[in-house]
Parts: structure tokens; C-alpha cells; sequence
């Protein structure tokens, strides 16, 4: 057999350390994609948005009985969180990163430059999907813990010491900056997926999206098959679902955050699959 | 030679659907310079992706020196594609493109900065080194692309319309690079429309039409199993009439023109052999004194001509 000059690379050796240098290798080239770029601009509107409102909201002076009571201002957070960013900004923002992994580059005709290299299509795929996890963790773990520390910056820097050093703050803003980081990472191997099987993710998203939004209308069953469930059993502030919600028992976070990886884990490996049987038809695309 | 030294492809078949895009090919290609030649949707970059593993046959199964298509970790240490896709990840300079890819191919940085140095310098490209690969010129990119296939020293070199955009010189530096790499024991399989620059670099053609393999071997060997197009050797010679005279006693001549100078003539023959022995029997016998002999129609463009014409398409 003739050997090639590559072949060193796995002599004698552990193939795990070549992996790893090629995932790292694989992020360095998408690190400046998943930051720059036209493309970007909505998932920087959705990150910072909330950022900007809670800026406004602090440069706008308010009377002590507008500005309510620290308690209710954790609600609001709680239920900004919850609504707007688990369902809309952390999904649509995830949405554009993830599905983008390799559609942009079939779009941009520059996937064989990959698909050329001897590398293992699931390390590629893991590459890729740990490329768009932080660049997703920068945008919306950053947009959740600047909202977090700008929703009490009205009550004075006393107020904020006592509640971060002594109170409950620190572990609050820890466990919002964890669920907004399960949130990535979920979505993020769904919107992954989504992106390798459909041409369009824009309809299974519709879906996804549907799913995840009357999830607390469903039977208890069917409510534990969904991203959000998952998340909103973690959040530290349980929000009211009003009168036509199915009430389901939350999963203990033992149980939750494990399951919730394995099968994040599984989507991964899905697309794995799919990326191993991929054929380069630009032109069909 | 064995498999572990060709690429083998065996009775592959692609189809897209209901469309063909190659059918039942065979081949053994062997190392040196071996060029595919067709018209345009003759399926050459199908069979070049194919086997690259870019496409999975439909029927049929493809090895690179052993081996197989479907484990791309293993195939690209010891095969370069230089595609016809001309298009680069967005804001890398030329370094930085070779550069990043060998590191994806799990390099060290010195190694990878070294490599990839080293490439450019092949490919004379260091000027633009740090310039980004949009703002190249339709050569630059084509000599990056080419960089980029030879940065890890692969053993087989695939090439899918490597002389596009080149100018003349850079053509010629590109010809004898292909050539090296083909005298250091590499296999270097070139997908080319450019007929005059095929027959004068490669070992073996392989002709391609509507998805099947027409013709493949050398040329010269192709072409002497062509005996319904008799070959056609140009004598010039101070008595052409005698030449004419001799030939047609001989039941392989088959037409024979004069030169309007009256200093050769062309004849068509089935055996260029018995020809070639009449002829040294007659500038014995008769003290002919030749001034040349070659034979006009045993290069890729005649055989091309022939097996494929302008029926064929536009090349």
C-alpha cells in the first residue's frame, strides 16, 4: 500500500488527537463567517434589541411607583425571557446560524473545500455545530446576561450588590445564562438538521416554531416533546400559562438537562448522517 | 502493478434521475498523465467527481490506489482535486485559504504555514500570497485552486479543466509541473478541452461521449485499432509519384494525394507498418532521397475527430 505524506498524522498515535486539531482547525475557518457578514444583521437585531430596550429604559428617568419594585421587575425579565427570547429571539437567531452551517456554503458553491479534505464528515459536522454553538452562546448567553444585570441597574448600585453578592442574583443570572445556553445548543442541533434535509427550513421551521408556541396546550405526553418544555422547567421564575394550559409536572433538572443533551447528541449524529451521504450538485441547488 | 497503484473504476454507472450521467465505465488508470477528453456534457466532471467521492455511483465501485471512495478521511491524504468550481470561502487571502485547509487536514501551524508557502512558490503565486482570493485575477484563482490540490503532496492529482483563464507562460508552468509530478511516480488525471496541449503531455487519453468511454490507452495505440479510419502519413520526398505508384500496388493504400509542390504527397493506408517497410524498400531500391515522414492523423485531435466529431458536441 502506498503511503501518503498525511498518513504520519495517525501513526502510532491516537486518531482523537487529530480530530480535535481538525474541529479546532474547523472553527478557526468558520469563527469570522459566524460573526461577520450582510446575513448576520437580523441575529445581531435579535441579540441586541432587548440590550437596547433595557438601555432606553435606564436613560429614560422614572418616578419610584413607575419603576416598580425589584420583585416585579424579575417577573418582567422572567417573562421577556420566556416569551420573547427563549421562543423568538434564541429560536429565529439559532434558526439563521445553524441552518446556514452548510446551506450558505452549497449556496456559495465553497462546500468541496471540506468535502476535499480527509476529514471524517462527522468531525466536520461537530466542527461546524460547535462553530455556530459559540458563536450562538456570544449573541444570546451575552444579549440574556446584559439584559439580566440592566433590569435591576435602576434600583442603585446598593441594590445590586446586595442582591448579586448576597442575594439570589448571581445564582438567577447563572441559571438564565444556562437555560439560554441549553437553548442553543438544542436548537441548535435541530436547526442543524433542518438545514441539511430541507432546501427551504423556513416551512419545518413554521413548524417547529407552532409546535414549541401551543406546547403548553398540549396533553403532558406531547408536551415533553419540545425544546421549550425542557427549558422552561429550569427557569428559575415560573410564569403564569393562563386558563387553557395542560399543567404539566416540571422534569427535574437531573433528569432534564442529561436527556436533553443525549438527544441533542442523536440530532447531531443525524446529521452526521446525512453530511456522510451528502454529494456535491451545486447546480441542482 | 496491482489496484493499490491505479485508480479502478469498475463498471460504474451515475445516473440524476432519469438522466445518464455516465454509464457502465470501466477503467484502470495507471500512474503518469492521464487526460479525459469529451465534449461539454460528455460527463468528464461527473467521472472526476465520482471518483473523487464528491458523487456516489449508482451501480458500480471506484478505488484510489486502494482505496475506497466512500471513506474521505483516508482518500484525501493521497488525492488533490483541483475542481472547476470557481468559487472560495468569502475573505481569505490565497494563504490564508491553503493555509486554513491544512490545518483542517490536521497539520501543525508550522507545518501548515510552511506547506502552504510552499505551494504558492510551486504555482508562483507568492506575490499575491497576501491578497484576497476575490480580488484575483480568472489565472490567480485557477493557479490557487491548483495550489490548494497540491498543498499535501497527494499522489494522485485530479484535474478538472486546469489550463482555463491560464496565459500562455503560466499554461506552460502548469504543463510542466503536471509533468514532474507525473516523472516523481504521481498520477495526475486531467479533464481538458484544450486538444494540441493533451497529445503533447499525456501518457493515455480516455475519450468520452454522451456518458460512455468511446476510447482510452495511448493515443497512439487508440488510434491503431481505428481500421475503418485508415491512418494518414505525410511523406515529402524529391519523387513523390514513384512513392504514389508503389503504394498503390499494395493492397493497403488506400488514397493517396500529391502535394501541389510536387515534393510529397499524403496517402491514407490500413496499415501504416506495411507502409512504413514498402518505404524502405523503395529509398533503397530506388535512392529516394525523404526529407520527412509523419503520420497526420494519430494525435487526440484526429482520434477525437474521429470517434466523436462535431456530432459530439462543441469541445
Amino acid at each position: 500500500m502506498i503511503t501518503s505524506f498525511l498518513d504520519r498524522l495517525t501513526e502510532g498515535g491516537s486518531p482523537w488527537s487529530v480530530w480535535l486539531r481538525q474541529t479546532l482547525a474547523i472553527m478557526g475557518l468558520e469563527t469570522k463567517k459566524s460573526f461577520l457578514g450582510r446575513r448576520l444583521i437580523a441575529v445581531y437585531f435579535l441579540a441586541l434589541a432587548p440590550v437596547a430596550v433595557l438601555v432606553i429604559r435606564i436613560m429614560v428617568p422614572l418616578r419610584p411607583e413607575e419603576l416598580g419594585t425589584p420583585g416585579e421587575a424579575g417577573m418582567v425579565f422572567a417573562v421577556v425571557f420566556q416569551t420573547f427570547v427563549l421562543r423568538f429571539s434564541v429560536f429565529f437567531g439559532c434558526m439563521s446560524i445553524f441552518t446556514n452551517l452548510f446551506r450558505r456554503e452549497v449556496m456559495e458553491k465553497t462546500l468541496h473545500f471540506y468535502l476535499l479534505s480527509p476529514v471524517k464528515r462527522e468531525v466536520l459536522v461537530v466542527g461546524k455545530y460547535f462553530s455556530g454553538l459559540i458563536a450562538s452562546l456570544v449573541f444570546f448567553v451575552g444579549s440574556t446576561i446584559a439584559c439580566f444585570l440592566l433590569v435591576y441597574v435602576p434600583y442603585g448600585n446598593k441594590f445590586m450588590e446586595d442582591f448579586f453578592l448576597e442575594g439570589v442574583g448571581t445564582q438567577q443570572l447563572l441559571t438564565y445564562a444556562s437555560v439560554t445556553t441549553m437553548a442553543c445548543v438544542g436548537y441548535g442541533a435541530v436547526f442543524l438538521l433542518i438545514g441539511l434535509y430541507f432546501r427551504n427550513p423556513i416551512f419545518p421551521a413554521g413548524l417547529l416554531l407552532g409546535w414549541e408556541t401551543i406546547n403548553f396546550l398540549l396533553p403532558s405526553f406531547l408536551q415533553k416533546i419540545s425544546v421549550v418544555h425542557y427549558l422552561q422547567s429550569l427557569c428559575p421564575v415560573p410564569l403564569p400559562l393562563g386558563p387553557l394550559a395542560i399543567i404539566t409536572e416540571p422534569t427535574s433538572a437531573w433528569v432534564s438537562v442529561p436527556g436533553f443533551l443525549g438527544l441533542t447528541i442523536l440530532v447531531i449524529l443525524a446529521s452526521a448522517l446525512q453530511v456522510s451521504r451528502l454529494e456535491v450538485t451545486y447546480g441542482a441547488d | 502493478m496491482t489496484d493499490q497503484d491505479k485508480i479502478v473504476v469498475d463498471n460504474v454507472s451515475k445516473f440524476y434521475g432519469e438522466v445518464l450521467g455516465v454509464n457502465r465505465v470501466c477503467l484502470s488508470i495507471p500512474p503518469g498523465i492521464t487526460s479525459l477528453v469529451g465534449p461539454n456534457g460528455a460527463g468528464k466532471t461527473t467521472l472526476l467527481n465520482l471518483i473523487c467521492g464528491l458523487l456516489r455511483p449508482t451501480k458500480g465501485k471506484i478505488s484510489v490506489l486502494g482505496q475506497t471512495v466512500n471513506e474521505p478521511d483516508l482518500l484525501y491524504r493521497k488525492l488533490g482535486y483541483c475542481s472547476q468550481f470557481d468559487a472560495f470561502p468569502r475573505g481569505l487571502t490565497g494563504l490564508e485559504l491553503i493555509y486554513g485547509y491544512l490545518k483542517v487536514y490536521g497539520l501543525s501551524d508550522r507545518e501548515a504555514h510552511q506547506m502552504a508557502w510552499s505551494a504558492l512558490e510551486t504555482v508562483n503565486l507568492t506575490d499575491a500570497a497576501n491578497r484576497r482570493v476575490h480580488a484575483y485575477s480568472k489565472g490567480m484563482r485557477q493557479r490557487v485552486k491548483l495550489a490548494q490540490a497540491i498543498s499535501h503532496r497527494p499522489q494522485v492529482l485530479i484535474l478538472d479543466e486546469p489550463l482555463n483563464g491560464l496565459d500562455p507562460m503560466a499554461r506552460a508552468e502548469v504543463i510542466a509541473l503536471f509533468q514532474r509530478l507525473a516523472a516523481d511516480g504521481a498520477h495526475v488525471l486531467i479533464s481538458s478541452h484544450i486538444l494540441h496541449e493533451v497529445d503533447m503531455i499525456s501518457d493515455r487519453v480516455i475519450l468520452i461521449n454522451n456518458g460512455y468511454v468511446v476510447a482510452e490507452g495511448n493515443i497512439r495505440g487508440v488510434r491503431d485499432e481505428m481500421d475503418e479510419h485508415p491512418m494518414q502519413i505525410m511523406v515529402r520526398c524529391d519523387r513523390p509519384a514513384a512513392v504514389a505508384a508503389k503504394a498503390f500496388e499494395q493492397d493497403h493504400a488506400v488514397e493517396v494525394k500529391m502535394h501541389e509542390d510536387g515534393q510529397g504527397l499524403m496517402i491514407r493506408t490500413r496499415s501504416a507498418d506495411q507502409f512504413y517497410l514498402m518505404l524502405n524498400r523503395i529509398v533503397l531500391d530506388c535512392n529516394l532521397n525523404v526529407e520527412a515522414v509523419a503520420p497526420a492523423d494519430d494525435d487526440v485531435y484526429s482520434v477525437y475527430q474521429y470517434l466523436i466529431g462535431t456530432d459530439g458536441g462543441r469541445l
